[in-house]
């Protein structure tokens, strides 16, 4: 009986050991689903949306500069896809006690720049930490198949934080492009500078 | 003729000034990625201490008198604080402002590269995902290596040290 119990132990200590450490999505993994609260005060969930065919899910927050300059290219990326069939989902997955990253910031940023999509509250970051987001903003793009929400893209929006004008590779646009007219998507994971999501003390 | 001994103070006076103006005043050097490699592995007799930040990034800026302390006080140790700024803002003013002010005595690097961050992130370090802030300790002796992609706490560069010494 004690030999059973030590070999369990052993066995238990091992399989912690082994455990691989969760680095979030790979492309190609399904993307789980969520309820989080928007702005308006309303719970937001993929499931709402019947119609898509997919989803830019965007990780952001309202004080980092990337995030800053890239807010009226993400606008625009709604604006651009939402009519066909991707719409784009914000989550500000940020510490909410940081300075200007509470609830009332975000309300104040939705309703500044008239926001047409979700800005939704990752409040306990679960979600942020299932998908592996590490920037802001950091983008997922979810296609749906009849295997559920795949992982598609994951990176950066496009290759110039600095200008818009200066973009020569568009990564978020030509994922969906491709995966609307039915092509492997070009580049499917990009790196790019940004700043950290602010995680909570642990 | 002699000089006065007033002049002379005055003299030392102005020297010390100058010197002194110039030990503040440092200013950080523009490099490619290339560059920085090149610097990084040229280095056999210390450990090379690379701590990626930005002006705008509020970890960085809280986790610097880590870096700073450790310049100071470990002469094993070489501590390179690479600004990012420029990948969001071609002025690297704002970079020079920031190192008066805070008057800087670690060597301050400017990253300066022309092509996209997916481009490069990657030969500065593999598992970097680009955020901010993140450290590199490198011994080029026995060619271990850590890195570490958030701010650092009080204590954990020299355990990082003692890793790779090790």
């Amino acid at each position: 009986m004690r030999k059973g119990w030590i070999l369990l132990g052993i066995l238990s200590a091992a399989l912690t050991a082994f455990r691989p450490s969760f680095t979030g999505y790979e492309i190609g993994d399904t993307a789980t689903d969520f309820k989080l609260k928007n702005v308006d005060g309303t719970s937001v969930s993929l499931a709402d949306y019947k119609d898509a065919k997919g989803f830019i899910v965007v990780f952001d927050c309202n004080t980092c500069p990337y995030s800053k300059a890239y807010n009226s290219r993400i606008i625009a990326l709604n604006e651009k896809y939402v009519s066909k069939g991707f719409p784009l989902i914000a989550i500000n997955a940020s510490d909410n006690s940081s300075p200007g990253e509470s609830t009332d910031d975000n309300i104040s940023k939705a309703k500044k720049h008239t926001y047409k999509f979700p800005y939704l509250i990752d409040e306990t970051q679960g979600i942020a930490r299932a998908y592996g987001a590490t920037n802001t903003p950091h983008v997922f793009v979810l296609n749906r198949t009849p295997q559920g929400l795949k992982v598609a893209y994951i990176g950066t929006i496009d290759d110039n934080p600095r200008s818009p004008d200066k973009v020569t590779v568009r990564y978020v646009e030509d994922a969906i492009d491709a995966l609307l007219s039915g092509k492997e998507v070009p580049v499917k994971k990009t790196k790019a500078i940004g700043c950290t999501i602010k995680w909570k003390p642990a | 003729m002699r000089t006065p001994p007033q002049n002379i103070l005055a003299l030392l006076v102005v020297m010390l000034a100058i010197t002194g103006s110039i030990a503040q005043t440092q200013e950080a050097n523009l490099v490619s990625v290339e560059q920085l490699q090149s610097a990084i592995r040229g280095d056999e007799s210390k450990i090379q201490v690379i701590n990626f930040w930005a002006t705008w990034c509020a970890p960085c800026v809280k986790e610097m008198p880590l870096l700073e302390k450790l310049h100071l006080s470990d002469n094993r140790v070489h501590v390179r604080l690479v600004s990012m700024d420029m990948d969001l803002d071609p002025n690297p003013e704002k970079v020079m402002a920031f190192i008066r002010r805070k008057k800087l005595l670690s060597e301050v690097l400017i990253l300066n590269e022309k092509g996209p961050s997916n481009e490069w992130i990657d030969r500065i370090e593999k598992t970097w995902s680009g955020a901010l802030p993140a450290t590199l300790v490198v011994n080029n002796r026995n060619g271990k290596r850590k890195f570490i992609e958030r701010q650092l706490q009080e204590g954990e560069l020299e355990k990082l040290i003692d890793e790779v010494n090790n």
